[in-house]
């Protein structure tokens, strides 16, 4: 089709344009639009028919006619042009520089719609990454090329944990290029300094890409923001050979613009009015996550999701939990406890734990620590709500050490600095630590040649020596 | 342009809309584009088709041409559907990758079964003989556990010509039947419209259960083979390690698995894995018995639609050989979810939850295909297809379309629980909400194979549990210490059921899989320590003395203890039981 520049608006409706007379534009063709004060916008086409294009606008539509808006039809879909001049540098939503440094000049652009990746060329995560962390590291554990969101609430210090564990991630014995890549959609400037103050005073922005989104600019930058992170990630992975990792802060607010241009498009709407695919589109993000066979790096996701009112089965962070690999859930709770970080390991998972740990990755006792500690705890929080109704002195003798274990695996275990950087032995050691107050015949998750080799219990050692 | 295609007028996602496409009939096969995407015809109106594309159409134009095969969407049945790995058109994903590198490109073609591989086809029939659709006349070793019959194809009966042994692709002629309307040319492989059922001679009632080595579903809630099951649950459940386990175990002829809209990293996990497992019984790699369908939730969605069909047509295929099938579609949910996002592009009026009204009618459809039945062959043979179909309920609420519509089709309900999986109990299925309909059909077959004792034993763990969430209840009002004695033991008792019998490690050597007489050994020594206590208490011992003994611990150690040890373990922990405890001297 011609480049030519069509007047024709015959609707605008929210950051949706429609376009008449247009013969055939693709779909997800990219359009350029000039506004009648000369200021320029980027969109994007969302439906075309012999004749009307419907196109959805990326930025503010504030300014906007029908009789003198012009709109170009690029010919293409949408790119983003990468380079590793990128590392150490702040763009917004739609990968322009707003850092007041230099523009990206490179002569590679990538299509931010990445294809599938096929099945049969992933290759299986396996590598643990240490973060330092004991709710993830000893019960949740992280692998390269895994998606683990984090379910936050508002008001829990989720960005104290992504920054924790983007400052402290590491693969044991390795020492390779990694990097990370922060995308953030509808943060608020104080967070967004938060992020820039901490990459910036650890050095380690010199080893990032930052993608701003704050929540004042246009909520549709949101939709495309996360693709642009991801194509720039699949490049320095898969071309440069990097490790990277991508956080994505706040995927609630990006559903919530998925949720604003589908009702502008009148679609019939889903569960809580979020469109129909959703599931598909936000599979299209979170399964951009992995490792490939042939190629050196790595993608691994950390997204972050506030629940709104806390809330697990809301679409957001349930759609998400079907796709992602697991999920870390943060808890009212305990920080109300004043525990950092407040992590409920219980409705907390990694599904790829088993294939990082284990003998030669981590520790031959770490799965059943793990489960140990999973099944004692639960078992001290069941006691914990019945002694409320029946009192504590109706429990058992065996149910009180269960009740004072729940207490003390919070205060110990779950509990820790911001700053304090945990050895995966240190966690495992502090696990076994704990356990040794309940009897040593409840560790039925534990084989018993670990429970004489680990286990911190007197008389067990005494039996054996 | 020339005439003989139709032209885009419409592009809305995956739905196409196209002008005189020729000679366009429901269902038709077409080619998309420039770029040759492969679409399928839905509705038709006017000269007006909508079709669903099985690619990402970005990029697609109106005015660009739409091509009609003027073939319905069809699977190639044939020697080498063993082992492979497809998507949900079944286009082979290592051959995707030859052509386009580890990112799928569009509009590739790709032969579904290897046209250049020759096999060894052994005759069986003789020339001149008359033949009948599903008849035998032949075969191929496909792979070392699995013998591929031909057979002739559906509609075609006659008089067998040229038949010889020999080596052949799956393209050459190796027979001809002639008959009074002509001759047929009949090759290793054939083709099946996969929204077509194919036809049995009558369904036999399930008699004979599927095997899967998980101890909760033998035991409590078994599967015949030919029978459905829905297994619901929240993410983090346990959904998928339960179907993998079922794959990998359970011990039907062929296995086919359809990942249906889930995530690539576990489909790379079955790929990894599964050729590393050996059948418990011949040795050989799991992988020989099992066909992949592989369409991950970032794959496109009208794939995901059809890949649910791909799949059912091949288990009839290996059925119709004589075959258990047993086929795990992970997830329906996401299959159904297709069918919404779908309709509501062709803007259909909306039933609940947005799904479309004949949601209910499509899920039995595909769950009708299941069964164990007669085929059709002129000599007597039987096949089954068990389906075990995942469910992923918004929220864990089973109360939506989905999971509503499949409980009313399937005949065993596995449901999994957040909250055991919570604290890692698994499999996570709640022994109160799961019920099977087989177990009464079944208990004939446990009673003479297994033991005349299973019917009892199955009977008091049942009661055993039930009476413990009762007793739970009471608990939570009045304590634990105020139970009287007897009832102590009741939660004792199911206490060990639950962690020493139910929960099973999918991940451990040993525990993955537990054969049926293991099981039985399991549960009846806790079963004999139950009655063993209750006798007891009734001398005058307490509980906190029967916790004390010794062989308490070695029932909480049966999960290790190898198939092979297992008896005499069984034995020695049965006397030592009844040793230990008979020596309890009563307080009064």
């Amino acid at each position: 089709m011609p480049e030519l520049n069509y007047k024709s608006i015959s609707e605008i409706s929210g950051p949706l344009l429609f376009v008449e007379q247009v013969p055939n534009a693709a779909y997800n063709e990219l359009v350029e639009i000039t506004m009648p004060n000369g200021e320029t916008r980027t969109g994007q086409v969302l439906d075309t028919r012999s004749g009307l294009a419907i196109v959805q606008i990326f930025g503010q539509t504030a300014g906007l006619d029908v009789k003198r808006t012009s709109v170009k039809f690029l010919g293409r879909t949408a790119t983003v042009s990468v380079s590793d001049d990128m590392l150490g540098r702040i763009f917004n939503g739609l990968a322009q520089p707003i850092d007041q440094g230099p523009p990206i000049l490179s002569k590679e652009r990538i299509e931010i719609v990445g294809n599938a990746i096929n099945p049969v060329s992933r290759e299986e995560p396996s590598e643990f990454i240490e973060t330092g962390i004991s709710t993830i590291d000893g019960m949740n554990t992280l692998v390269r090329g895994q998606k683990l969101p984090i379910f936050s609430g508002s008001g829990l210090p989720h960005n104290l944990i992504a920054a924790q564990i983007a400052r402290q991630a590491k693969v044991l014995g390795k020492d390779e290029n990694f990097a990370v890549i922060f995308g953030a959609m509808g943060i608020t400037s104080e967070e967004a300094n938060f992020f820039v103050n901490e990459f910036r005073s650890t050095g380690a922005i010199s080893r990032s890409v930052l993608f701003m989104n704050l929540s004042s600019d246009p909520s549709m930058e949101r939709i495309i923001l996360p693709r642009m992170a991801l194509s720039t990630a699949e490049y320095l992975a898969y071309e440069k050979g990097m490790h990277i990792l991508v956080i994505l802060s706040d995927m609630t607010n990006y559903c919530e613009a998925l949720r604003e241009i589908s009702s502008a498009r009148e679609e019939v709407p889903g569960r809580r009015g979020f469109p129909g695919y959703m599931y598909t589109d936000l599979s299209t993000i979170y399964e951009r996550a992995g490792k490939i066979r042939s190629k050196n790096g790595s993608i691994t996701q950390i997204p972050i999701l506030t629940m709104p009112g806390d809330d697990i089965t809301n679409p957001i962070p349930d759609l998400t939990g079907y796709i992602t690999e697991g999920q870390i859930v943060l808890s009212r709770d305990l920080q109300r406890k004043g525990v950092y970080p407040p992590i409920d390991v219980l409705p907390s998972l990694s599904r790829l734990m088993n294939q990082g740990i284990g003998k030669g990755r981590t520790r031959e006792d770490h799965r059943g620590v793990a489960d140990q500690l999973y099944s004692a705890y639960a078992n001290g929080k069941d006691l914990r709500s019945l002694s409320a109704i029946v009192g504590e002195e109706a429990l058992g003798t065996s149910d009180k050490l269960y009740l004072k274990f729940a207490d003390e695996f919070e205060r110990k275990f779950v509990n820790q600095g911001r700053m304090e950087d945990r050895s995966i032995e240190g966690t495992l050691d502090l696990g076994w630590e704990i356990l040794s107050q309940l009897p040593v015949s409840d560790m039925k998750r534990l084989k018993k040649e670990y429970l004489t080799k680990y286990g911190k219990w007197q008389e067990e050692k005494d039996a054996v020596s | 342009m020339d005439n003989n295609t139709g032209r885009i007028v419409r592009v809305s996602g995956p739905v196409v809309i196209a002008e005189d496409v020729k000679n366009a009939k429901m269902y038709d096969v077409v080619r998309v584009g420039k770029m040759g995407l492969v679409g399928e015809i839905i509705r038709i109106r006017g000269n007006r088709s909508t079709i669903q594309v099985y690619e990402d159409t970005s990029g697609i134009r109106p005015d660009e041409a739409v091509e009609n095969t003027e073939k319905p969407l069809s699977v190639r049945l044939g020697p080498g559907l063993l082992t492979s790995i497809y998507d949900g058109i079944q286009r082979p994903l290592n051959l995707l990758r030859q052509e386009s590198g580890d990112f799928i490109a569009r509009g590739l073609t790709a032969p579904a079964i290897d046209e250049k591989k020759l096999w060894d086809f052994i005759a069986t029939s003789e020339n001149g003989s008359r033949v009948s659709e599903g008849d035998f006349i032949g075969y191929v070793q496909e792979t070392d556990l699995i013998r591929h019959s031909i057979m002739v194809p559906f509609g075609v009966a006659g008089k067998l010509a040229g038949i010889k042994s020999g080596k052949f692709n799956v393209n050459q002629t190796i027979a001809v039947i002639e008959s009074e309307g002509g001759k047929t040319e009949i090759r290793l492989s054939q083709d099946w419209p996969v929204r077509v059922s194919r036809s049995v001679r009558r369904k036999l009632p399930p008699d004979v259960p599927l095997i899967t080595g998980q101890r909760v579903i033998d035991s409590l809630f078994p599967v015949a083979k030919g029978g459905t099951v829905a297994v619901p649950g929240p993410f983090g459940s346990g959904k998928t390690v339960v179907q993998h386990q079922l794959s990998k175990w359970a011990d039907s002829d062929i296995v086919v698995y359809v990942g249906c809209g889930e995530r690539g990293n576990e489909m790379t996990e079955i790929l990894t894995t599964f050729p590393e497992l050996q059948d418990p019984k011949s040795g050989k790699p799991l992988m020989q018995r099992t066909v992949l369908i592989a369409n991950t939730s970032n794959m496109p969605v009208a794939a995901r639609e059809a890949s649910i069909y791909t799949g059912i047509t091949i288990a009839e295929y290996y059925r119709d050989m004589g075959y258990d099938v047993a086929l795990m579609a992970d997830s329906t949910s996401r299959w159904a979810e297709a069918l919404r996002e779908i309709s509501g592009r062709l803007e259909e009026m909306p039933g609940e939850e947005g799904y479309p009204a004949y949601l209910g009618r499509r899920l039995s459809e595909f769950y009708e295909r299941s069964g164990n039945a007669e085929v059709i062959s002129s000599s007597t043979r039987r096949g089954s297809i068990t389906i075990v179909g995942a469910v992923s309920p918004p929220g864990g609420d089973t109360s939506e379309p989905v999971s509503q519509n499949t409980l009313r089709v399937t005949r065993v309900f596995w449901a999994l629980d957040a909250s055991l999986a919570s604290r890692r109990h698994f499999p996570s299925i709640n022994w109160l909400n799961s019920y099977s309909l087989y177990q009464r059909d079944l208990a004939q077959w446990y009673n003479a194979n297994v033991s005349g004792e299973w019917e009892n034993i199955y009977s008091s763990t049942m009661g055993i549990l039930q009476k413990e969430a009762e007793l739970q209840e009471v608990v939570q009002l009045v304590g634990y210490d105020a139970l009287p004695e007897k009832e102590k033991s009741v939660l004792d008792i199911a206490k060990m059921i639950r962690e020493d019998f139910l929960q099973q490690s999918a991940f451990d050597d040993i525990d993955t899989y537990c054969s049926l007489d293991k099981q039985f050994m399991m549960l009846s020594s806790i079963i004999r320590m139950g009655k063993l206590q209750s006798d007891a208490l009734d001398r005058g011992v307490t509980m906190s003395m029967l916790q004390g003994i010794a062989s308490r611990e070695k029932i909480s150690r049966m999960k290790e203890v190898r198939e092979d040890d297992f008896r005499n373990y069984h034995e020695g922990l049965m006397a030592e039981m009844e040793q230990q405890i008979t020596g309890l001297k009563g307080g009064r």
